[in-house]
């Protein structure tokens, strides 16, 4: 399975995704995406097909979903300029501000539409892994909101560092699941997610956070985290009066970097993702998977992962937990195959200083995922002065205190 | 007889002796990859086809047993080309013919075409890829079926009758039924067992094994009323943990 792709195969695949052709009907993004899943859970992809296909694009489904995002989740969220940043960096900066989303991050919107979408094909019951606990969070409110019971698989590590977001998804009404095996992150939780699916496929939705996975969680993921984009792209022309020269993302599975750039990528616009560059270029250092990885299968997905020469799947280090996964979603590996987005990555340390930046400048406390965002657009801005950058904020950073606390703040 | 077909004459062998095929199941090097061919050998004189588990960071279909026993294999260097080395160095000792069941990511990293040479070589005549469905195979199934190799499809319980056909009619060496809806490691056997096993008895026209929650001489003796073989794993592998030695175990199930 040849992965490199010639010029004309780029350049074709990339208008078929401009054009809203991808992923085609096998659930690819030209060679990445598909289907890897186990004989059991077949049919139960089958029926989640079957229901995308019926209800997302369906008027009472959007008519119920629009509803819910105004009224419920707060959209459409803000676009900030930053003054002060703006001044710092020698650019004009603007903040799309998915921390303002109800339980503050953009995993809201991808939530309240699936547990919607759970609901309407006759789920009983819902099953979420998480991360950072924004999805676990998200996904906890969104079942109390439709009533659907819920329960949250995440990483023995994770909940330690995360500990305000666990607490949050049990008052949310949630059972959180302590994942004890594999690298007790969360590619450990979507493992673990998916035994749990595999006893009952008929009675579970599971209620995947990011844009990876089986198709057509990639597709169902972006077409629901694509109102970041779509309202931004408006609030720019609107309020900026044209729009960026650059727009950055953090990528950890890429669920908030593909809803900011799907709707940018017919745009004259660089767009630019940035992983998880941890503390160093080793294997097993970080988790910049799209800067370093090779393509191989990995739950579920044909698409760049972090692995060895065996095709054994390698743990991934980040100071942030959201970001800290060995794969990506296989429309940015597409993306990245195609030269449209550009992916990057940023170290611990320099999203903790663009984290304490941002905090003492624009008054804002943002998630150590999307700091990561924050601190390479800071060093684009530095290299190509008096842009108009677009930074996708995804979510706020109350949840980081445990990890924060362990770092004195430098800026005063 | 292509390679494939030496699964299903084991399986046949079995049967025409008044017995239910018993197909053991080990995780490759372990506990101690050193004592991987003493325990192949071991389980080969009981089993009438032997599974060979391939160690994988991500076992998504797996308990926690095989989960446990595939990370101390990894931990320890087990590697698919280790065991292709391995099996090579014994080539025409064993006699039961090997399957490797494998994640798809090693032997996608392994690539097709050395995988089915290696393979042949080494006397492992079939596949079990637990994350690959038919609609993603044509490819690893046109490289095995090249060198005669079989690509052995699941089938579970929640399979539809009409895809239950085409996994049937695609499958090569045996079909594989998966007992539960569920992962590996599972503690009994469903009750409405008998339906369900009759039916891809029905639609198969090679030899069905059925595996998940098969841990006793009961269990195979149930199982073996509607199919043609049983799928020993996580019993066998929480055996080889407690360091005792495989044979008996086995002997005792049919």
């Amino acid at each position: 399975m040849s992965t490199l792709l010639t010029a004309e195969e780029a350049r074709k695949l990339l208008d078929a995704a401009i054009n809203g052709n991808l992923p085609d009907e096998r659930g690819r993004f030209g060679p990445f995406g598909g289907r890897y899943v186990s004989e059991t859970l077949v049919p139960a992809f089958d029926r989640l097909e079957a229901g995308v296909k019926e209800h997302l694009h369906s008027s009472s489904f959007k008519a119920e979903l629009q509803k819910e995002l105004r009224e419920w989740v707060g959209r459409p969220t803000a676009l900030s300029f930053a003054p002060r940043l703006s001044e710092a960096w020698g650019a004009e900066v603007w903040i799309k501000r998915e921390d303002l989303a109800h339980t503050g991050a953009h995993k809201i919107n991808n939530a309240i539409g699936q547990a919607l979408l759970a609901k309407r094909i006759g789920a009983k019951r819902v099953i979420a892994e998480t991360g950072a606990g924004q999805h676990g969070v998200a996904s906890a409110a969104a079942c109390a909101r439709v009533g659907l019971p819920c329960r949250v698989f995440m990483g023995a590590v994770d909940m330690e560092r995360q500990a305000p977001n666990v607490d949050r998804i049990r008052r949310l009404g949630a059972e959180v699941i302590a994942v004890e095996t594999g690298d007790k992150t969360l590619r450990a939780a979507i493992d673990e997610a998916m035994r749990e699916w595999v006893t009952d496929p008929d009675g579970i939705y599971y209620l995947l956070g990011s844009a990876v996975g089986a198709h057509p969680y990639p597709y169902l993921v972006r077409e629901l985290q694509s109102v970041i984009g779509a309202e931004a792209r408006q609030q720019m022309l609107d309020q900026a009066g044209g729009l960026p020269d650059a727009a950055f993302a953090c990528v950890g599975g890429g669920s908030n970097a593909i809803g900011l750039f799907y709707p940018l990528i017919g745009d004259d616009i660089e767009l630019i993702g940035v992983e998880a560059g941890g503390i160093g270029d080793g294997l097993g250092e970080n988790a910049a998977t799209l800067a370093t990885g090779t393509p191989g299968v990995l739950q579920g997905s044909y698409t760049i992962i972090l692995q060895d020469d065996d095709g054994q799947v390698q743990e991934t280090q980040s100071i942030s937990a959201g970001l800290d996964y060995s794969g990506v979603g296989p429309e940015h590996a597409l993306l990245q195959a195609t030269g449209r987005v550009k992916y990057i990555s940023a170290r611990d340390n320099e999203a903790l200083e663009a984290l304490e930046e941002l905090c003492a400048m624009e008054g804002m406390l943002t998630a150590l995922e999307t700091s990561h965002a924050f601190a390479a657009a800071r060093e684009y801005a530095k290299q190509n002065p008096g842009k108009r950058i677009l930074i996708g904020n995804s979510g706020r950073g109350d949840k980081d205190m445990p990890t924060l606390t362990k770092y004195p703040a430098r800026i005063r | 007889m292509s390679a494939h077909e030496k699964i299903c004459s084991a399986i046949s062998a079995a049967n025409d002796s008044g017995r239910t095929a018993l197909v053991p199941f080990i995780t490759a090097g372990y506990p101690e990859p050193k004592d991987f061919i003493t325990t192949l050998k071991s389980v080969a004189s009981v089993g009438d086809v032997v599974e060979i588990g391939i160690p994988f960071s991500d076992p998504m279909a797996d308990g926690m047993t095989i989960q446990r026993s595939s990370f101390v294999a990894l931990q320890k260097g087990v590697s698919l080309k280790w065991i292709f080395d391995e099996l090579d160095s014994v080539r025409g000792e064993i006699e039961a013919p090997l399957v490797m069941m494998s994640y798809l990511n090693p032997l996608l990293a392994f690539g097709y075409e050395a995988l089915a040479d290696r393979a042949l070589g080494a006397g492992v005549y079939g596949f079990i890829v637990p994350d690959l469905p038919y609609e993603e195979c044509a490819e690893l199934r046109a490289a095995l079926e090249a060198r005669g190799l079989g690509l052995i499809q699941l089938v579970t319980p929640a399979t539809p009758e009409d895809r239950l056909k085409i996994l049937c009619d695609a499958s090569r060496g045996f079909v594989y039924a998966v007992t539960i809806t569920g992962i590996t490691g599972g503690s009994e056997l469903p009750i409405d067992l008998a339906d369900y096993l009759t039916k891809v008895a029905s639609h198969s026209t090679i030899p069905v094994c059925a595996g998940f929650g098969i841990r006793e001489a009961k269990d195979v003796a149930a199982v073996g009323q509607y199919v043609a073989g049983a799928i020993v794993g996580s019993a066998l592998v929480e055996v080889l943990e407690s360091g005792e030695d495989p044979k008996p175990f086995l002997e005792a199930l049919t």
